[in-house]
């Protein structure tokens, strides 16, 4: 296992936008660290620029000792990173498999992962051979959560994950996300529903504005209901 | 392969074949209004043979517009490309192509559409890395750079091989025709569907049974996430656009011996027809591009006989009809 993922002063625009403004923080090798925040505070953008997919015009990345704030998101996927967006962006014309099957880069498919992740996303192995844009939501959203710990991963990047999902499907990923941590993977989780965020994450980051608004334990934010609603606008309890 | 491959599918992938029929049912609509059923096989078999070049023109340019969202209207520089390739292969070979022998026509036609895609491929790598790529992602700048291009390469071809027509002529054992009945269908007609065939063939086989081929469809509907998963994405680009024109040469290379002369403007006059063709297939759709190709070269046929006046617009009116019926055309990519 590489370190954790640090960000020093990281700052992204998109067009005329200056939408990342210096952030810093770290993610802990092997823990799970939520990234919170209201609407628009920079979430999205925060893990499409660790991806390489926008690309920050000041700041430095790393993930372990390695810089990649230079790289193209191919190079940084090839480092071992894994990213489930938040459109989920599974390829609607091509099969489960065939979907499962570009998330193994490296080869074949390995029989035991995938009978791993069958394990807590059951209707993947039902649908095998059929069209992803046929899936429903939440299984879409299996569907690129699986295509992205199709292989180990060093590090995973998962935006709202329980976006517009049913309370079954919730729980059903939730699952999912205690098994990866159990691998010892690293995982940045941007997430809204602050209860997901309760179960699965040890460290938590809030954004605001482009920036690190708050930084510590899950447990701690989850405990302190006065700190959630100065930063979140929320309690835990009128979320569960 | 996985062991997963045996059986659990459920359910399978669902293809919508009304589509698919539309040639058929255009056919069947016509056997009626032509009356004779020879001639209706003679348009028909002209018709497929038309297609099939078409769909290896046209191919190409869905799969670069499908992918790389690239405007590309210099695809049609490298129909005329190909053409005079095939001129520059055949004419030295005038003693291969004169004899009466099966074997060595087939080799010299062989070497002619091998060599005009090849050549056709490298000059699409140079197309790309030139004019392309400096205007990823800037559809007006492509057009008007594509459009430059195109006029610089024509150019080029009446610099280099002189403003006149280039008589070609078919190799020996493929002039004349099979007669069936009344109907006569000309050998090199059959000749051109076969090898539109293949061409079909391989494409769909590549597509659908090969890394390579899945990487394509993927990035046709969404190239970041290609990207995102570990694959450069830029390579792709670069080996979908040598392939697109690669296969535009090898239909300029058969188009101009089914009418025995090259001239560079061959290419110009095709575009207009690829591009119909890509649209009414569904843009991004090899699949659907074969369909329409066939549809349009059946259609321009039975209305050039039926309605000469009417065989001019006969692939706009075409078009219209299909949007209206499917605003994505006839296998809409997800995504596009």
């Amino acid at each position: 296992m590489s370190g954790g993922l640090i960000l020093e002063g990281v700052h992204t625009h998109i067009g005329r936008y200056h939408i990342l403004q210096g952030v810093d923080f770290e993610a802990p090798a092997g823990k799970t660290t939520m990234l919170l925040g209201r609407n628009g505070a920079g979430k999205t953008t925060a893990l499409r620029t660790i991806m390489g997919l926008w690309r920050a015009s000041k700041g430095r990345i790393a993930l372990g000792a390695k810089s990649i704030e230079r790289l193209a998101a191919s190079e940084v996927a090839r480092l071992g990173v894994g990213y489930a967006p938040e459109t989920m962006a599974v390829f609607s014309d091509l099969t489960v498999k065939e979907n499962l099957a570009l998330g193994a880069r490296s080869g074949p498919l390995d029989d035991s992962r995938l009978a791993w992740i069958f394990g807590f996303f059951p209707p993947l192995r039902k649908f095998w051979l059929s069209r992803a844009g046929s899936l429903s939501g939440g299984q879409k959203q299996m569907l690129s959560i699986a295509r992205a710990i199709v292989e180990p991963r060093e590090l995973l990047l998962i935006d709202e994950p329980t976006k517009g999902l049913a309370p079954a499907i919730v729980g059903a990923l939730i699952a999912c996300f205690q098994e990866i941590k159990a691998t010892g993977v690293t995982i940045l989780l941007v997430e809204q529903n602050f209860r997901v965020a309760n179960e699965v994450g040890d460290e938590v980051l809030v954004m605001d504005n482009g920036r690190i608004v708050h930084r510590g334990a899950m447990a701690g934010l989850a405990a302190d209901e006065a700190l959630q609603n100065r930063l979140l606008g929320l309690s835990l309890d009128s979320h569960q | 392969m996985t062991s997963l491959d045996v059986g659990a599918a459920l359910p399978r992938r669902k293809t919508e074949i009304l589509p698919a029929l539309t040639p058929f049912l255009v056919a069947l609509v016509a056997v009626p209004l032509i009356g004779s059923f020879s001639t209706f096989l003679t348009l028909t078999a002209a018709g497929l043979a038309m297609g099939m070049m078409i769909f290896a023109m046209a191919s190409g340019l869905t799969l670069v517009f499908g992918m790389m969202d690239v405007l590309n209207f210099g695809h049609g520089a490298f129909v005329a490309l190909g053409a005079y390739i095939a001129a520059l292969v055949l004419l030295p070979l005038a003693n291969w192509t004169s004899a009466q022998s099966l074997a060595l026509n087939l080799a010299a036609f062989a070497l002619a559409v091998v060599a005009a895609a090849l050549v056709c491929g490298a000059f699409g790598w140079i197309f790309e890395r030139l004019i392309v790529k400096p205007v990823y992602g800037q559809h007006l700048r492509q057009i008007l750079a594509t459009i430059g291009g195109a006029i610089v390469a024509e150019q080029l071809l009446y610099a280099v091989f002189g403003p006149d027509q280039i008589p070609l002529p078919l190799p020996a054992t493929f002039r004349g025709s099979f007669v069936f009945g009344e109907a006569a269908v000309e050998k090199y007609r059959l000749l051109a569907t076969l090898v539109g065939l293949a061409v079909f063939g391989s494409e769909m086989l590549v597509l659908n049974r090969t890394k390579i081929g899945l990487l394509i469809r993927a990035g046709v509907e969404n190239r970041e996430m290609v990207e995102a998963l570990g694959y450069r994405i830029d390579r792709l680009f670069v080996g979908v656009f040598m392939a697109g024109s690669a296969l535009a040469g090898l239909g300029g290379a058969m188009m101009a011996l089914y009418r025995g002369q090259v001239h560079a403007s061959i290419g110009a006059e095709f575009l207009v027809l690829c591009f119909i063709v890509i649209i009414i297939g569904g843009l991004g759709s090899v699949g659907g591009s074969f369909v329409a190709s066939i549809l349009v070269a059946l259609i321009a046929n039975y209305a050039g006989f039926l309605a000469p006046k009417l065989a001019l617009v006969s692939n706009i009116l075409a078009m219209v009809v299909v949007l209206l019926w499917r605003p994505r055309g006839l296998y809409p990519v997800s995504g596009r």
